[in-house]
């Protein structure tokens, strides 16, 4: 069991869950103390030892799931060696345990026709049977999925197939029908639509673990962790996220920007003391008989600086630009005055959409019908979109003002204009660019950076969340 | 593998006579004791308190507002009979306020009385052992918990707003289960307290922090578990319209929304259904009362077109 225990903290460790050596110790007792046969008491001990992030525990479900498979629990005995053999009372539990997914691999050839399995699906869904969905997922695997040994991937393209032979979305239309009544309002069906929805969803699960589980025993765990690993939402390349991933990415920057807001407050109180408040000073004296023994001081006014935004919203950087506007303006209470500017070959000025807006995501979601961003063919234009900016808005930036520019710098070979950002940085306090290509694509084929490099304080490699964060954390 | 049972290792060092009895036999046990207190868990939030009471250490509860966090480490406490010592975490929230604090009114007035007429020799040292001992200390939650000699639960509150540094104050006790006192030394705990910390993940924790605790996270019940947390709560209610109220908060939360319906929001609002009289919701009762589920104008405007949609064109 330690050595197992090893080898999923080493696999834990990979995804990026960042485990100590003490809790690796806590994990190693704690499993002593638990009854081994349950395998979800097992998975509950592993999480709340390992994992000390909710954000986390997708990351660790998946690792679980490969390495301690429902299916292997039948040989859970000679797998946790001797612990489990000492409390003889136990050593049927494992047997029971696993019953169930294991009559469903031995039925897993039944001459059901496609119907019926369907039929039988449908029925296990409606009732919630987990049992009978575990065996009619196991089912559907075996017929649908078209499994072959040894192929090095991760299980989603089997995954796609069976639900795809499956028809699911037949089946959640059914299961709507089936909840709901003639003539329902409209509450009562977008609640059957839900539900449909949420048991569709572990029906999925189901099928993806069953997949998985037949990946396990052809391949081995480490070799499936590696192929279905995946990376933590504050990891995800912002450039290559597909449209789940993106909406994990959503997800995850609210509460990103909140807790910096909290943190840079905290540090912008904390950050140095004022002078002596002598006033204060004298009335906490009164209580110590007029001795002066706790000196009061007056919180600090460090100066915030102006924040001028230019971000590419053309197809290839959109995301990125989106996600660095909503962080920028979540936090713009630590800047004294905050300028969005988008651009793709024309430049406008999206402040306005911000003002009076509770929520960054709302403007955000605006810019893109509302700002007039392209002048001429819609491919993105750097040179132009720095004249424009300083044509207009040059004037403004003062010493206390720091311009962050987003984007890949791939100027379609249109002309660069690098001497106008040279005058901006002359003007401002400091130009910084982001750019959310890989370092080792920059200057290739229509990417310029280099034009653009030597005027700026620095130029930032800023491809996932964790880097943006940081960098944004920065700058207040 | 012969290493020390956790809790005798702690026991030993804490130099108890004898380690005290495990407080739950297994998870189910927990779940059973915490049912008898009007505390519906799941099988995760058994399990991990059944694992910090047999490794004896703190568990660090996260997840969203309203979901019972400070209510599980209340229902704890009822249901192993403990005295619930609660420390209530601000920003700006500091040693003296959280550990101990030197009494010094006291000890100024032992210090003016303890000087008789005339006569000053007093021994400098005599007094200052004297004024420096526990009856000039005023016992914060955190020290008052520690030197508890009756059984007692710790609930660390809103642990995510104090500062940094206040934060490092509470290490000690997480981890040894013990204070130092500069002027008195290190006073260790009497037995071996639970200990809970929450949390709304308005900012990162420490690592030191974490490491020292179990995780649990408490999320949003599932419909099945929700429905059965009405129905204990809410003397008269039908099953059939518990099920119903749980889907329908299921189904708000699955929007985007800026708060989310909580499981006491939830509560509330069955309990006005129940007060109304209804058997059953229907499109106008949601309107009506939404607003008991929804603390925010855009929310509630969100949800009732979300939610209600074609009643709206229809009409």
């Amino acid at each position: 069991m330690l050595n197992l225990l090893g080898e999923f903290i080493g696999e834990l460790r990979v995804a990026g869950i960042p485990v100590s050596m003490s809790e690796h110790i806590d994990a190693a007792r704690a499993v002593e103390v638990i009854d081994l046969s349950s395998r979800s008491l097992l998975k509950v001990t592993l999480a709340a030892t390992l994992v000390k992030d909710g954000d986390h525990l997708a990351a660790f479900n998946t690792a679980f799931d490969v390495f301690f498979a429902v299916r292997s629990w039948e040989s859970a005995d000679e797998l946790l060696g001797d612990e489990v053999r000492a409390g003889s009372d136990r050593e049927g539990a494992p047997g029971t345990g696993a019953a169930g997914p294991g009559r469903a691999r031995g039925g897993g050839t039944t001459s059901l026709s496609a119907q019926e399995l369907s039929e039988r699906l449908f029925r296990a869904l409606m009732s919630g049977e987990m049992e009978a969905l575990r065996a009619g997922a196991s089912e559907a695997v075996s017929r649908y999925a078209g499994m072959e040994a040894g192929r090095p991937v991760g299980g989603t393209y089997y995954l796609y197939r069976t639900l795809r032979s499956l028809d699911i979305e037949a089946l959640e239309q059914r299961l709507v029908e089936g909840t709901v009544r003639a003539n329902a309002d409209e509450l009562a069906e977008r609640i059957a639509r839900d539900d449909a929805r949420a048991r569709i969803a572990q029906l999925k699960a189901e099928i993806e673990r069953e997949i998985r589980e037949r990946l396990v025993e052809d391949r081995g765990s480490q070799a499936l962790a590696k192929s279905v690993r995946k990376p933590l939402p504050e990891d995800l390349d912002v450039m290559h996220a597909n449209r789940e991933e993106m909406a994990q990415l959503e997800r995850a920057l609210r509460p990103l920007s909140r807790k910096l807001a909290v943190r840079l407050a905290r540090k912008r109180r904390r950050r140095r003391r004022g002078p002596v408040d002598l006033r204060h000073t004298v009335r906490r004296s009164l209580s110590t008989g007029g001795v002066p023994l706790d000196l009061r001081f007056k919180p600090p006014r460090p100066a915030k600086p102006e924040i001028f935004v230019i971000a590419d919203v053309s197809g290839s950087v959109a995301s990125f630009a989106r996600f660095t506007l909503h962080l920028v303006h979540a936090i713009s209470s630590q800047f004294s005055k905050v300028r969005s500017f988008v651009f793709v070959d024309g430049l406008d000025e999206v402040t306005r959409l911000f003002d009076g807006v509770e929520d960054p995501a709302d403007a955000v979601a605006r810019i893109n019908a509302e700002a007039d961003v392209i002048a001429f063919d819609g491919h993105s234009d750097y040179g132009r979109a720095l004249t424009t900016f300083h044509d207009l808005y040059a004037k403004d930036l003062t010493k206390r003002s720091t311009v962050l520019i987003l984007g890949d710098a791939r100027n379609n070979y249109h002309q660069a204009h690098a001497e106008l950002l040279a005058d901006l940085r002359y003007r401002a306090k400091a130009v910084y660019w982001l750019n959310p290509e890989p370092t080792s694509y920059w200057n290739s084929g229509d990417s310029i950076v280099n034009l653009y490099a030597p005027y700026c304080d620095r130029v930032i490699e800023c491809r996932t969340l964790r880097q943006l964060e940081a960098f944004v954390g920065e700058l207040a | 593998m012969s290493a020390l049972d956790p809790r005798e290792e702690l026991a030993q060092r804490l130099g108890l006579t004898s380690v005290p009895p495990v407080r739950f036999d297994s998870p189910a046990a927990v779940q059973k004791l915490l049912a008898e207190n009007d505390y519906l868990s799941d099988e995760a939030i058994a399990s991990v308190i059944y694992l910090a009471d047999r490794l004896a250490k703190p568990v660090l509860v996260e997840g969203p507002a309203g979901t019972g966090k400070t209510a599980l480490a209340r229902a704890v406490a009822e249901s192993i009979g403990a005295r619930l010592i609660r420390l209530q975490c601000y920003e700006g929230l500091d040693e003296s306020k959280a550990l101990y604090e030197w009494n010094y009114r006291k000890q100024l007035l032992r210090i003016q009385a303890g000087r008789p007429e005339g006569a000053r020799s007093e021994e400098w040292h005599d007094l200052e052992d004297d004024i420096f001992a526990e009856e000039f200390m005023l016992a914060r939650p955190l020290l008052e918990a520690i030197s508890a000699s009756d059984p007692v639960v710790l609930l660390i509150d809103e642990v995510d707003r104090v500062e940094l540094e206040t934060e490092a104050l509470m290490l000690e006790i997480l981890s040894e289960y013990q204070v130092s006192i500069p002027e008195l030394g290190t006073v260790r705990a009497r037995q071996i307290p639970m200990v809970f910390l929450t949390s709304n993940n308005t900012r990162e924790l420490s690592e030191a922090l974490k490491r020292r605790c179990l995780y649990l996270y408490v999320g949003y019940p599932t419909v099945e578990r929700e429905r059965d947390i009405i129905l204990s709560r809410v003397p008269g209610i039908s099953s059939a319209l518990a099920e119903q109220i749980a889907r329908v908060v299921r189904s708000l939360r699955s929007l985007d929304l800026k708060k989310a319906p909580s499981v006491s929001e939830t509560l509330d609002w069955a309990r006005t259904l129940v007060v109304l009289g209804r058997d059953e919701i229907g499109d106008e009762d949601v309107t009506a009362t939404l607003h008991i589920l929804l603390k925010y104008q855009s929310d509630i405007a969100r949800a009732s077109k979300e939610l209600l949609a074609r009643s709206r064109p229809v009409a």
